[in-house]
């Protein structure tokens, strides 16, 4: 009965209800689409970040992460291998030994970084095989390098070119060595393309006197959701309190989550104030069907309708009025926001060349986490809620006489 | 079989600032199954006392005790439950339930009370038949003329069963025909439920037919006559 009330009295004025319901909509609409946009933007970003280099989870000697020098290497063998690759949800073990070096082709010289890679293991997280334009990818025997696009072309060197590095090995250790380039990389990010240089994991350990060492170990995982439940026994089996540092991707790429926080907060503040104002428009709808109605209270209250009823009511009515709004926009924003995550906005331009610098697909995914639908829902009803506090209160003050007298 | 009784009833409006006497000192009572109209010029004190025996309004001083309770006693939820199973509104503006049709106004009460379907299904033809509107139970206040919407008013105040009826100039807003009919309705279900009505009115056609009239005067009872 309080709730056939509530729904009947929804279209006694039906122009504002749809105005009502129409400012509601735009307003889930708007700040679905905003969110969605901008979590499959970041989202994106980070999956790129961390598929195509940190990975979910990495181990280093203690205090790698902040002296990232080969002296800081660990012991990496078949049985550690096969302990970590035991670990439930454990998919591959990426062992990854990285030092810098000077490398020299003809007059020419640069500073790179040389990471040492298990080339199978490796591309199960990076697909960097796919990233080969020019040559051949490596093979986990080759003595042979992969460069990045850009230092070939500073370097003015091409496949079967033989290049020579120069670094400091594993404790002091002279490490001079020649080597082929077997295949040449495409990097999206120039500092990447123009400083990386990748070679099979036991060719960098003879290069760095490192022999049995790595700088990292990084364990891949299905997706973001199966890192809770790998560091628990990781974190078991490792001393972590004096030989080794475990870390999650959160800890890895602290950038990419500061400058999503910023932007999920100035979404914030656009999104409180776009409920603030549509806040204030279901409050005047409100506002005037309680003043409208106040004579209809107080007979509701006379023949034997309870405050509580009444209350609730209305609490239904300004709900419906608000879920109304709300469920067509979110809806609606649900429909787009999978159109533009099956068929992400292309960009173009400026706009374009800023994402490509910074390695990135110049696209904009949307995501369709349904928390993001339902959090909007759950303002709505709250803002809703809150409101329908105004005609509580009315109705728990009245005088049924007063009432009918004005 | 007194079921109302009135001692002594004062009302005073704004007495801190004008004081405005609506009920100065009234005495009343009422029996099961009387037809009653309380008659008197504007500002006499009529809706006053009306809404002071529905419990709808406090009294400044005095007493209302209806079935040996003293109304004033009751809490707020208490006297909205003791209006819900005792006494049944008729109010000048009909003020039915605009949304609701016909059949749901009525039965609205006798949901507020609980009441099974298949009681109220049949209470409400019961009633809506009695009052002569068995063919509009679907239609809504608005697609109702003046006079079936106080008709509804009339099976909705008595389809609570209650003790009696209290209606504030029923047949105010109504034409010749419909006060004629309403009057029919209101004295048949009297006479043959045997259902007490205190009415309000300043309507000679609704006087004619009362057959107490108590008049009202300056908020004090100046007649009291039974019309045999």
């Amino acid at each position: 009965m309080i709730f056939k009330i509530a729904w009947r009295n929804i279209g006694r004025n039906k122009r504002r209800t749809l105005l009502t319901a129409a400012s509601i909509f735009f307003a889930v609409f708007f700040s679905c689409v905003m969110t969605s946009i901008n979590r499959g933007v970041f989202d994106k970003m980070i999956d790129d970040s961390v598929t195509s280099n940190v990975g979910y989870i990495q181990i280093h000697k203690k205090g790698f992460w902040d002296d990232q020098v080969i002296n800081n290497a660990m012991v990496y063998d078949q049985q550690w291998k096969q302990e970590l690759a035991a670990i439930d949800k454990v998919q591959t073990v990426i062992p990854r030994l990285q030092s810098a070096a000077m490398i020299s082709f003809g007059k020419i010289t640069k500073n790179v970084l040389v990471t040492g890679i298990d080339p199978a293991a490796e591309n199960k997280l990076t697909n960097i095989s796919n990233r080969v334009v020019d040559g051949e990818y490596l093979n986990a025997d080759d003595q042979a390098v992969l460069i990045g696009e850009g230092l070939a072309k500073k370097l003015k060197a091409t496949i079967g070119d033989t290049l020579i590095l120069l670094s400091q090995g594993y404790r002091g250790v002279n490490a001079a060595q020649v080597y082929p380039i077997k295949g040449i990389v495409s990097f999206g990010v120039p500092a990447l393309s123009s400083g990386m240089v990748y070679m099979p994991l036991a060719a960098a350990q003879y290069f760095y006197g490192a022999n049995n060492l790595t700088t990292a170990v990084v364990l891949d995982v299905a997706g973001k959701e199966d890192v809770e439940e790998v560091l628990p026994p990781l974190y078991a089996k490792l001393d972590t309190n004096n030989t080794y540092e475990v870390m999650a991707w959160q800890e890895m790429i602290p950038d990419i989550l500061n400058l999503k926080q910023t932007k999920d907060s100035s979404n914030k503040v656009v999104t409180i104030i776009l409920y603030f104002i549509v806040g204030f428009g279901i409050f005047g709808t409100i506002l005037m069907m309680t003043r409208e109605r106040q004579y209809e209270f107080g007979v509701l209250l006379s023949i034997g309708m309870k405050r509580g009823q009444l209350a609730a009511s209305v609490w239904i009515e300004t709900l419906l009025l608000g879920l109304l709004g709300a469920v067509v926009g979110i809806a609606l924003a649900y429909g787009l926001a999978y159109y533009l995550m099956v068929n992400p906005i292309v960009m173009q331009g400026e706009m374009a060349e800023a994402y490509t610098k910074f390695g990135m697909d110049p696209v904009m995914p949307a995501s369709v986490a349904l928390d993001i639908f339902w959090e909007q829902a759950l303002t709505v009803l709250t803002i809703t809620t809150l409101i329908a506090l105004y005609p509580a209160f009315v109705i728990f003050r009245l005088q049924p006489v007063t009432a009918m007298r004005s | 079989m007194n079921i109302v009784t009135v001692q002594q009833a004062q009302k005073t409006y704004n007495p801190d600032k004008i004081p405005v006497h609506a009920l100065q000192g009234v005495d009343l009572t009422i029996e099961q199954g009387e037809f009653t109209a309380l008659v008197g010029p504007s500002g006499s004190g009529k809706t006053t006392l009306l809404n002071a025996i529905g419990g709808l309004d406090l009294l400044t001083a005095g007493k209302i005790i209806i079935n040996n309770q003293d109304i004033a006693t009751f809490s707020d939820s208490e006297l909205i439950e003791f209006r819900k199973q005792n006494i049944g509104f008729v109010f000048q503006a009909y003020n039915l339930i605009p949304v609701f049709t016909a059949k749901e106004n009525v039965e609205f009460v006798m949901l507020l009370q609980g009441k099974s379907e298949q009681e109220r299904d049949t209470r409400v033809r019961e009633l809506l038949t009695a009052v002569g509107l068995a063919d509009q139970i679907d239609r809504r206040p608005s697609e109702l003329s003046g006079g079936q919407q106080q008709r509804v008013a009339v099976a909705r105040a008595l389809a609570s069963k209650p003790q009696f009826i209290l209606a504030d100039e029923p047949t105010a807003n109504l034409d010749s025909k419909s006060t004629a009919d309403l009057l029919d309705i209101m004295l048949e279900l009297n006479q043959k439920e045997n259902i007490t009505f205190l009415f309000s009115t300043h309507d000679q056609r609704v006087i004619d037919r009362a057959r107490r009239v108590v008049t009202l005067e300056d908020g004090k009872i100046i007649s009291d006559e039974r019309v045999s």
